[in-house]
């Protein structure tokens, strides 16, 4: 009896491996088809839906059909003609017969406050018998129709796609003229904003810094079960809830707490020191959520360094200074790249602890973010500033994938 | 770490400056979870030392308020589905992308990690957009599906570390012996890979068990999670509660940390790197 194997030779071989390479190839397509789908349909979708609001409004030209179909034809020279102010005034009065006016005043008012009461002011009063002009019905009921920036407000938001929540977020603006320029000093609110959450996340990133690589210097370098047991205190508070580590810290620094107990005790103030609630309490509290981010990366890249090298420069003459600083450094630097750029990241975009611990008045982006998101209402604004954040976090992304590559991103 | 003997006074007073400074930074990490477990003791309603007396009231208002039991519960339904959700979706792409150089790979990656990196802010203000017209807002649901979406990078990153060194000659060499793709996955695959996919599942859990963000956007009030309704607790009235809750989630993530070092050791043992 033969056994026939299969046939291992002749052009048959190559089309049968190309066809089972198609077919794994097919399988693994279809093993990372479930993952793709979810993430981009619950998570790609919804934040570009939502980005996509800081330069996309339809309020206006749903809200106001006529007025957006012919005020396009206004050149800006002297006041608009009848027919615009015609369709305004259909627009206000089938408008407020269907309860249609609120998105556009909201919109409007946004951008100039008191448009609402121009709105509605003149949509009450209006009657349905077309008067001998409408221009000056609308002016008589309020005079701001007559107002050349008020119309020229309406001309803009009338357009869909609109570059007014972006520029708001960066305290720009289009004057009259469409030219952009930067707010008067005392209206300006975010670019202080933005520099303020830079200044936090680069402090907190240099604190970390300056406390993990020595501690991770240690951890690489000692030997035995006390490696582990000082890992373990890496670890824990690595797991432990950030709600848990803010009250924590709550109990510690406020102004009856361990902290000011200690300092008290020791003589050094004789009143409490206001520890929380302001900056001090952010840079702390945020230190010490994100150190491990630090310490674990930089860790990581430290104990794959040979205690030898160090041990090498010193015998041919270099001081322990030296032989650290020319040595033993430079082999770290992609653990200090790594672990800066992560607890940058995190830290940019931080919401919970500043809002728990922060000042009032020394909130971060997210906390604007969500402020406008539910307070407000504004969400244009809100999805104007994510956009910001959203650069700002991208862009160290994108350095981090190209320094390191995704593929070897490891949790400790 | 040890100094030499023939060390200078000057190096000496510097080691021990270094280790000193090493203990202050540990006591940093470490001192402000040492310092609330025992508040959570205390019998007055304060968060402050010294404590007048001890007791346990605080553990029983915890367990016995219908608030804080409803969150402990929601917590461990939204916690357990998103790990169980995580853990499957994100060991089926790092398989996949394991076994073969699948073209964009570098594109799924970054798709893959980004709930990691995107603000928590934004990512809870897409979804609410999002769900609110879904209709999955104010549902376990919805909340499910967010922290499934946060967990799928710990999972992909622990299974791939986990497939790294794998040797695919493995279901390759029990195929040629009949077995079928599934039996050779369940049989030779799954128990290489199973510490790295539970210490993901456990990642995501620990991922949702800490998220308060999107659960703040999300949900109202009869869908709490605990972290959630630790939040309201720290901004409305921080009395010792907090402390026993507190207390009870360190004790949760010491449970958690003793799982995953546990099982990394039996996966570097099982994978002989060690």
């Amino acid at each position: 009896m033969t056994v026939s194997g299969p046939d291992t030779t002749g052009p048959e071989l190559r089309a049968r491996l190309r066809r089972s390479r198609r077919r794994s190839t097919l399988i693994s397509v279809g093993l990372v088809a479930p993952v793709v789908l979810f993430l981009v349909v619950f998570f790609v979708v919804p934040i570009v839906q939502m980005l996509g609001v800081s330069v996309y409004d339809r309020s206006v030209s749903d809200g106001m059909p006529r007025t957006a179909a012919v005020i396009g034809t206004w050149d800006r020279d002297g006041l608009p003609g009848e027919h615009v102010y015609a369709a305004i005034a259909e627009d206000l009065i089938e408008g407020q017969a269907e309860r249609a006016l609120a998105g556009p005043a909201r919109r409007l008012n946004q951008e100039l406050s008191g448009y609402r009461t121009v709105i509605f002011g003149t949509a009450r009063g209006l009657s349905e018998e077309p008067p001998e002009s409408w221009r000056e019905t609308l002016i008589e009921a309020d005079e701001r129709w007559g107002d050349p920036a008020h119309l020229v407000v309406l001309q803009r938001a009338v357009n869909p796609l609109t570059d007014y929540f972006m520029l708001y977020a960066l305290d720009m603006e289009r004057d009259i003229e469409d030219a952009i320029r930067l707010q008067d000093s005392d209206e300006r609110l975010f670019l202080g904003l933005i520099q303020r959450t830079l200044t936090i996340a680069v402090t907190v990133t240099l604190v970390c810094l300056a406390m993990g690589y020595p501690v991770a210097f240690l951890l690489a370098n000692i030997g035995g079960s006390l490696r582990y047991a000082l890992l373990v205190l890496v670890l824990l508070p690595f797991w432990t809830s950030l709600l848990v580590r803010t009250a924590a810290w709550i109990v510690v620094l406020q102004s009856e707490g361990i902290a000011n107990t200690f300092l008290m005790w020791a003589g050094f103030t004789h009143e409490p020191i206001r520890m929380i609630y302001n900056r001090f309490g952010t840079i702390v509290v945020m230190s010490q959520v994100l150190l491990p981010f630090m310490i674990l990366p930089l860790y990581a890249v430290m104990s794959g360094i040979s205690h030898w090298n160090m041990r090498a420069a010193q015998s041919l003459g270099a001081t322990f200074s030296t032989a650290f600083r020319r040595v033993y450094v430079p082999q770290t630097l992609p653990g200090v790249a790594a672990g800066t750029l992560l607890v940058f990241m995190l830290s940019v975009g931080y919401y919970i602890t500043p809002a728990l611990v922060g000042g009032a008045s020394d909130q971060m982006l997210s906390y604007f973010i969500a402020f406008y998101a539910n307070e407000t209402v504004n969400w244009g604004l809100a999805a104007a500033l994510g956009t910001v954040l959203m650069v700002i976090v991208l862009t160290m992304f994108l350095i981090y994938n190209w320094i390191f590559g995704l593929d070897r991103m490891k949790l400790s | 770490m040890r100094l030499p003997p023939y060390a200078t006074p000057a190096q000496r007073l510097g080691y021990w400056l270094y280790i000193a400074f090493c203990v202050l930074v540990f006591g940093f990490l470490v001192l402000p979870l040492i310092a609330i477990v025992p508040l959570s003791f205390n019998s007055t309603t304060f968060l402050t030392y010294p404590m007048p007396g001890v007791s346990w009231r605080w553990y029983e208002d915890f367990f016995s308020s219908s608030s804080w039991r409803l969150s402990i519960y929601n917590t461990m339904v939204v916690g357990i589905s998103a790990a169980l959700l995580a853990a499957a979706l994100g060991t089926m792409a790092a398989l996949a992308m394991a076994r073969t150089q699948l073209p964009g790979s570098r594109i799924i990656m970054a798709l893959i990690i980004s709930p990691m990196v995107v603000p928590l802010v934004i990512t809870a203000l897409g979804m609410f957009f999002f769900f609110t017209r879904l209709g999955l807002t104010n549902s376990l649901a919805g909340l499910i599906v967010a922290h499934t979406a946060l967990g799928i990078p710990f999972v992909v990153i622990t299974v791939s570390a986990t497939l790294q060194g794998f040797d695919f000659n493995l279901p390759r060499a029990a195929a040629s012996l009949g077995a079928p793709p599934l039996f050779a996955f369940r049989k030779v695959t799954l128990p290489v890979i199973a510490p790295g996919v539970i210490v993901g599942g456990l990642f995501a859990f620990a991922t949702s068990f800490d998220e308060v963000v999107v659960a703040i956007f999300l949900v109202g009030p009869g869908q709490r999670t605990l972290p959630r309704q630790m939040f309201s607790g720290i901004r409305e009235n921080l009395d010792p509660t907090i402390a026993a809750a507190a207390s009870f989630m360190i004790l949760i993530s010491i449970v958690l940390l003793f799982c995953v070092e546990m099982l990394r050791r039996r996966s570097e043992r099982v994978r002989g790197l060690r």
